[in-house]
């Protein structure tokens, strides 16, 4: 059930011209950058040769890339996860899913899963474009991996805070400038903090999790924190849509 | 076993209780007609049955099965077109039909088989490959209505289904969901009279979220005959000419034309032989019956006071009640016809569909 309505979901993104232009801007802007890196690789080659450890190809350009591309899916990813609910409810659609034999957890993880799979898509045409040096030049495929996981995994709790601020609105533009809103909010948090760590602000920012995985380390705490935010997402988004059959 | 049974159902939005104390019930083979104006609490107690909203207390059973308690087997009993079609623009009629059939666990092997059904009864067949967005309004409804009964639900609930249709494609639901009728319990859900009275075989009106009034359609169809007559004389007689007059009871000049006279047994006939021996000019005579129209207008308009005395919650005691009922619409029947101008007399006929 959760697989019918995600697929579905993926089906009507690619249906609508929105979801097509995202994932033709992004890429563009991205190969742009993709390019401009490697133009700066080749150009400090000669000198890197003579450093002892120099930084490979990988950490010179396929790690700002990745880097590019988070930063770039924080503006992005509230268009494509705005309409997930609040559409429906402004269709009246959500009333064909409420009065069909489905709990709300499979509307709500069908809906998720529905954005996982436009995002896993979306995550390997981004992972194609280092993975085309390979024809060139060795990679570090460790840490290629360690990076593209955190960019899913990033997404991935975007999605979810996504759904669950579309929950909460029938306006699609509102839900995608809160999620936006919240999104960069967790993003600058650790800024205000002033770069101590051990503080509860650096704790709570997306970016202290994610450059390590962009730099190639995978930590526990780092996966825990994506989990957790994802989970709990989840949970106030079935939360919201349950409370809203019981007051208005 | 009936097939829905409610009781007692509450609901309230913030303090505004739009619903209040609802109980009934609807059995295989019932077509009810829920009726009441805009604003009644109709779609609010639609939406509880379907389990699209949570009632703030009652209880809910559709085959015997809690909605609360076991919401997943309950809906599947049910098939629901809201009020605004839930409809997926972006699909074609096959794709959104197939998609409804596996949000109701039909079987993969079933569904298109289902669909084709769905399809036939609601007159889709030519339209399957197009867009939903691009079919007109009549055709969407009909798509919705198609998703209502996919799955051969127990219980159909359709919250006004021919909104926005043109009059022929009107006949054609209301023939389907005759037919419906035969096999599955259907509660419709709508303002339009009409055609509660050719569809229906129960009626209830809610007003200001409280059913008001309920009786099978036999029932009223005979209440309908009160034994008043409207009669039009080119050259009219006096009120007294008439009243003289043996087995007329009571006779009421409306305009310089028409009167409203009250007979017992069939002395209509002897009224008619003295008009045309006394060359009145007789040029209509038209029995006078209280319309589904007239009881709605009544329950749903007439001051508080009305209402309570002609259905209070408090009286159990059903004859009672009834001849309250009567009693109610006997009076707002000659109210009305008493403040009934000459230039009013066409929009009563435009209201009373019986006429």
């Amino acid at each position: 059930m959760i697989a019918t309505i995600a697929l579905r979901e993926l089906r009507s993104m690619f249906l609508s011209p929105l979801a097509w232009t995202v994932l033709a801007v992004a890429q563009l802007v991205l190969s742009w950058i993709f390019f401009t890196q490697i133009d700066v690789f080749f150009s400090i080659q000669e000198e890197l040769a003579t450093m002892p450890n120099a930084p490979g190809v990988t950490d010179l350009v396929v790690a700002p890339v990745i880097e590019i591309a988070s930063i770039m899916l924080l503006m992005v990813s509230p268009l494509l996860t705005m309409r997930l609910i609040s559409e429906e409810r402004r269709n009246g659609t959500l009333g064909l899913l409420l009065s069909a034999p489905i709990s709300i957890t499979e509307i709500v993880l069908g809906k998720f899963f529905g954005i996982i799979l436009f995002y896993i898509l979306f995550v390997a045409m981004i992972a194609l474009m280092p993975l085309s040096l390979l024809i060139g030049t060795d990679l570090d495929l460790g840490k290629l991996a360690a990076g593209i996981l955190g960019l899913f995994l990033l997404l991935s709790a975007f999605a979810a805070a996504g759904l669950f601020l579309s929950s909460l609105t029938a306006n699609p533009v509102i839900a995608a400038i809160s999620t936006f809103g919240l999104l960069l909010l967790l993003w600058i948090l650790d800024s205000s903090a002033g770069g101590e760590s051990g503080n509860v602000f650096t704790y709570l920012a997306i970016t202290t999790h994610i450059t390590p995985m962009i730099r190639g380390i995978i930590n526990s705490v780092d996966l825990a924190y994506f989990g957790l935010f994802i989970v709990t997402f989840l949970l106030l988004t079935i939360r919201q849509m349950d409370a809203e059959r019981l007051q208005q | 076993m009936s097939l829905i049974s409610v009781s007692n159902l509450v609901r309230y939005y913030g303090n505004h209780c739009a619903v209040d104390n609802i109980s009934f019930e609807l059995s295989a083979g019932d077509i009810l007609g829920f009726l009441g104006p805009n604003g009644a609490g109709k779609s609010t107690t639609m939406q509880m049955l379907s389990g699209n909203l949570a009632p703030s207390e009652g209880e809910i059973s559709i085959n015997g099965i809690d909605l609360l308690d076991d919401p997943r087997q309950a809906k599947a009993a049910i098939g629901y077109l809201p009020e605004i079609p839930p409809l997926y623009k972006e699909m074609t009629v096959d794709e959104y039909l197939a998609y409804c059939a596996r949000l109701h666990r039909i079987e993969n092997s079933a569904i298109n088989e289902m669909v084709d059904q769905a399809k036939t009864r609601c007159g889709l067949m030519d339209t399957g490959k197009r867009l939903i967005a691009n079919l007109s309004k009549g055709f969407q409804q009909r798509v919705g209505i198609a998703q209502a009964i996919l799955h051969s639900p127990d219980v159909i609930i359709l919250d006004e289904p021919t909104v926005g249709l043109d009059p022929n494609q009107i006949r054609e639901i209301r023939q389907l969901i005759a037919e419906l009728g035969k096999e599955h319990g259907i509660i419709l859900c709508t303002h339009i009279l009409p055609e509660v009275q050719a569809v229906c075989n129960r009626v209830q009106i809610i007003n200001q979220g409280q059913l008001v009034y309920e009786s099978s359609m036999s029932e009223l169809l005979r209440k309908q005959a009160t034994g008043s007559y409207e009669v039009a004389f080119l050259r009219s007689p006096t009120v007294g000419n008439l009243t003289c007059l043996e087995g007329i009871h009571h006779a009421e000049q409306l305009d310089e034309h028409r009167f409203l006279v009250t007979t017992a047994g069939s002395s209509v006939e002897y009224l008619v032989k003295v008009a045309v021996k006394n060359d009145w000019g007789l040029f209509k005579l038209m029995p006078h019956e209280r319309s589904l129209e007239q009881i709605f207008i009544d329950l749903t308009t007439g001051d508080d006071e009305t209402i309570e005395d002609a259905v209070s919650p408090e009286n159990t005691d059903e004859q009672n009640t009834e001849e309250d009922l009567d009693a109610a619409y006997e009076n707002a029947v000659y109210e009305s016809l008493e403040e009934q101008g000459d230039e009013q007399q066409n929009d009563n006929k435009k209201q009373d569909p019986a006429s």
